[in-house]
């Protein structure tokens, strides 16, 4: 590298790989957990059905990633039903 | 039997009609049989790219409906006897498209076939997806823009995850194919180079294709840009792609039409 070249502006193309570079790790690791999301409904749905009876539509999933900490948002709607004890919540 | 081949990218207007016609005619060039499907219904184009489009009477939509039998929709090439196009429906929607049907096409094309290569629409929706379902390599085409690779990495994921051929555990096999490329501006550090892209992608190169005139004046005539002009630099571009393809050891280039000054003393091609 010349001592000329820290004068020169940076190349527009490396500009573009370094922004494709951070923009497709964000998406990648997105894309893995759009498949857990939907991994983690089934489960949970699984789960919660075994108890009580839930309609498919009542159920909400949101996820949420930050920098360092993503969050999970699971919201269910439990129907009160006579022969079973007052649901708490999830 | 048939190798299917998908010609994808994601993003539109990157080459993927030009490149499936321009590596139609190479590998039929060679003898084999190869057929060229376009699954852009509503849009289809392929036909005109390859001078077929007054002779269109069935489409693939007529033949999954039972409208027409696949000898029947399919059209001969012109040029070469043994180049043969399904082209896709311009009235229908892409919902016309069912799996079923694509895979029963498919499956017979496979029999009386070489090579299919599928042209998919751009976008991730219906018509790409079935485009890409039943092959067993994909060429992703991408140029050296910042959008086209990001599409490009998009579809090299359903290409992982939506196929059969992933469904079933087993790999497909990915190539880029680099489009509209202009050494001048990758060297001056105003377009990301080969090495970006290939490394960014993470997927083994097919070729090199450079920016040139000679492929819209190859579409304004109906003619793959291969057969065209077969000596101009994205002509020979394809024609490795299409050796690379078939398993020949190519050395990787990056074809130009530009002369150098031995070459404008001699007449000789330049390499």
């Amino acid at each position: 590298m010349s001592v000329f070249d820290r004068f020169k502006p940076r190349s527009t193309a490396v500009v573009a790989r370094e922004r494709l570079q951070i923009l497709l790790s964000h998406e990648r690791v997105a894309r893995g957990q759009s498949d857990l999301i939907a991994l983690l409904r089934e489960e949970i749905l699984v789960a919660v059905a075994k108890h009580v009876i839930i309609e498919r539509d009542k159920i909400q999933i949101s996820m949420e990633r930050g920098e360092s900490v993503s969050s999970l948002e699971i919201n269910i709607e439990i129907p009160h039903s006579p022969d079973m004890p007052m649901a708490a919540g999830f | 039997m048939a190798k299917v081949i998908v010609v994808t990218s994601g993003k539109g207007g990157v080459g993927k009609t030009t490149t499936t016609a321009a590596l139609g005619a190479a590998l039929a060039q060679t003898g084999q049989k190869v057929a060229v499907v376009d699954f852009d219904v509503g849009l289809r184009n392929l036909d005109l790219v390859m001078g077929a489009e007054r002779r269109v009477v069935f489409d693939i939509v007529n033949v999954i409906q039972g409208v027409a039998k696949l000898t029947q929709a399919l059209i001969r090439d012109k040029r070469l006897e043994t180049l043969w196009l399904l082209p896709a429906s311009q009235t229908r929607d892409k919902d016309s498209l069912t799996e079923n049907g694509v895979a029963s096409i498919i499956r017979e094309m496979r029999a009386k076939f070489d090579w299919v290569i599928c042209d998919s629409p751009a976008g991730i929706e219906r018509g790409a997806t079935l485009a890409m379902r039943f092959a067993d390599a994909a060429v992703v085409v991408t140029n050296p823009e910042i959008s086209s690779v990001r599409d490009s990495d998009r579809i090299i994921g359903m290409l992982d995850s939506k196929t059969e051929k992933a469904e079933r555990g087993q790999r497909i096999e990915k190539h880029i194919l680099i489009t509209r490329f202009d050494s001048q501006r990758a060297t001056r550090g105003e377009m990301l180079n080969i090495d970006d892209v290939i490394n960014i992608l993470s997927t083994p190169l097919l070729g090199i294709v450079p920016e040139s005139e000679e492929v819209l004046q190859a579409s304004n005539v109906g003619c793959p840009v291969t057969l065209n002009n077969p000596t101009c630099a994205p002509a020979r571009a394809y024609y490795d792609a299409a050796a690379r393809l078939r398993g020949e050891d190519v050395p990787m280039n990056i074809p130009s039409d530009r002369k150098g000054l031995l070459d404008k003393l001699f007449g000789r091609r330049a390499a």
